[in-house]
């Protein structure tokens, strides 16, 4: 059944029709999807979701759209898995990983792509188009491939290979535009009212395509048994994923499928290089100043987050933190990530494992608590950020005299000579 | 001088479909007050009550963001285009 729904903006309160818009063209606050949780609560439960598909559409009660057969690839319902071994050298008891890393093209914007290209489609859109950092770019080039419908993908000039050559595999347009994301982003403002036929994910179909990182927040509470954490770490680019994961454990409580909720303390992770929300949560301002991004962290380098007043808020009511980690800490949260629960991440994974520990070690966090870290892209899409922590341990020829001479074996120990660096 | 503004599709209706228009400014805040003059509807949706840009307004000149210029103070040259542009949109 498709749900009732309206358009709120968050500043004024003004309603609009469920339509392809994103500000209110009044004050220009942002629209957000409003629904009716007292109908919501009486046709969903715990056991209608959990006969849904392994997907985000398991939750289609608390997404904006509701088609039969969405554009889907099958993204959501990955695994959150105990992180033991990371929890032991951080110093935590219950820390959990969110591998988000393992979605159709290896990043959580899917979950974002596949409600807001399902929206577009049932509004009549053919085109689909985004500003974005890397990941978004892919996903939705794939999910438009899916769906048989056109993409174009802006992205900024000087990003990481892999991302470039991924978005361009599917066989839309890729435009790389010289300058920053936040260049990108605001032409690609400027070519949504040139061209309002096409669906910009995260412009004039926003209100919808954020809505998607709500089953984040999902999945971790069913995962958990329908209970809530205590605490979760996301990382911060817009801002937009770390207030959406705020709105679904809100979503959880106030339709009957989850205890205690409102009491899931959020914190959020940037890259030094980018932090205007952890710059203004640190000095205690609800401005957001813009600024210039510069960090190995390409997915998470806005230097002007839409949605950075609405994160600080969530971090401040829910009585969370803000880190801003450098670009060595990232890399060494990449690698103890994967060194210690197998799990490879991209850049914004290494920002949010350096965040947690920095949370952890000034006090944000408690070493009780039950912590959820959000792991949102696949560390094969950042490989060259990599080039300087890892690698083989030694090249030789193929003989066992060389193998014996590169690599020492005592008993269960393995060592190598230091890797010699390019 | 002579400046361009760009008007988005949220606001052309208080331009009667015009993407563009021209005013005669000195700063980027004459050239706002300029455009409210000529078209009234503009300043109650860019200011807020004590005169400064609403939080999900971003004015830009020359491709630039005006916070990382002087704000409403930038002297506007001539030829330049100043856009409007709601601020929620990326990520």
């Amino acid at each position: 059944m498709e749900p009732a729904l309206t358009l709120r903006c968050r500043e004024c309160g003004r309603e609009f029709e469920p339509l392809a818009l994103h500000v209110c063209d009044f004050c220009f606050g942002p629209l957000e999807v409003a629904y009716d949780y007292e109908a919501i609560a009486r046709r969903v439960s715990r056991a209608s979701i959990e006969a849904g598909p392994t997907s985000i559409w398991r939750y289609r009660d608390l997404l904006p759209v509701a088609d039969e057969h969405p554009v889907d690839l099958g993204a959501g319902f990955t695994p959150l898995v105990r992180a033991d071994r990371l929890g032991a050298h951080l110093g935590l008891r219950d820390l959990w990983i969110k591998n988000d890393t393992l979605n159709p093209t290896g990043s959580f914007k899917d979950r974002v792509v596949s409600v807001a290209l399902t929206k577009a489609r049932q509004l009549g859109f053919k085109v689909a188009a985004c500003a974005s950092t890397g990941n978004l770019a892919s996903s939705v080039a794939a999910h438009a491939a899916k769906a048989g419908m056109e993409s174009v993908v802006l992205v900024p000039s000087n990003l990481e290979s892999a991302k470039v050559m991924m978005a361009s595999v599917y066989g839309g347009t890729v435009v790389a535009v010289e300058g920053s994301y936040d260049d990108v982003n605001r032409l690609c403002a400027e070519l949504t009212s040139e061209h309002p036929s096409w669906a910009f994910v995260n412009v004039n179909v926003r209100s919808y395509y954020a809505e998607g990182s709500k089953t984040l927040a999902f999945e971790v509470a069913e995962q958990l048994g329908w209970t809530a954490p205590d605490h979760v770490v996301v990382p911060i680019a817009s801002g937009s994923q770390l207030t959406k994961i705020h709105k679904g454990f809100r979503e959880l409580g106030l339709v009957g499928l989850v205890d205690g909720t409102d009491r899931v303390r959020i914190s959020g992770a940037q890259a030094l290089g980018c932090s205007p929300v952890a710059t203004a949560f640190a000095e205690g301002t609800d401005i957001v100043r813009p600024v210039k991004p510069d960090t190995i962290a390409k997915s998470l380098a806005i230097g002007n987050p839409a949605d950075g007043y609405y994160a600080l808020k969530v971090i401040a009511e829910t009585g969370g933190g803000c880190a801003a980690v450098a670009d060595d800490e990232i890399l060494e949260g990449i690698a103890l990530l994967a060194r210690t629960e197998g799990i490879f991440a991209e850049t914004a994974g290494g920002v949010t494992i350096a965040s947690l520990a920095r949370l952890v070690a000034d006090g944000t966090i408690r070493p009780d608590e039950r912590v959820v870290a959000m792991v949102t892209g696949h560390g094969l899409k950042t490989i060259e950020a990599m080039g300087d922590v890892a690698g083989p341990s030694a090249t030789i020829a193929a003989t066992l005299d060389a193998f014996d001479a590169a690599i020492q074996v005592e008993g269960d120990l393995i060592a190598t000579a230091p890797r010699e660096h390019s | 001088m002579t400046a361009l503004i760009r008007i988005p599709g949220q606001l052309r209706s208080l331009t009667a479909g015009a993407s563009e228009v021209p005013v005669d400014a000195a700063t980027v805040g004459d050239a706002l007050r300029a455009l409210d003059a000529g078209h009234p509807g503009f300043g109650e949706r860019l200011f807020d009550d004590q005169g400064n840009l609403r939080r999900f307004v971003n004015v830009f000149l020359a491709e630039e963001d005006i916070r990382f210029l002087q704000g409403l103070d930038t002297q506007v040259e001539a030829g330049q285009t100043i856009s409007i542009i709601p601020a929620v949109a990326g990520g």
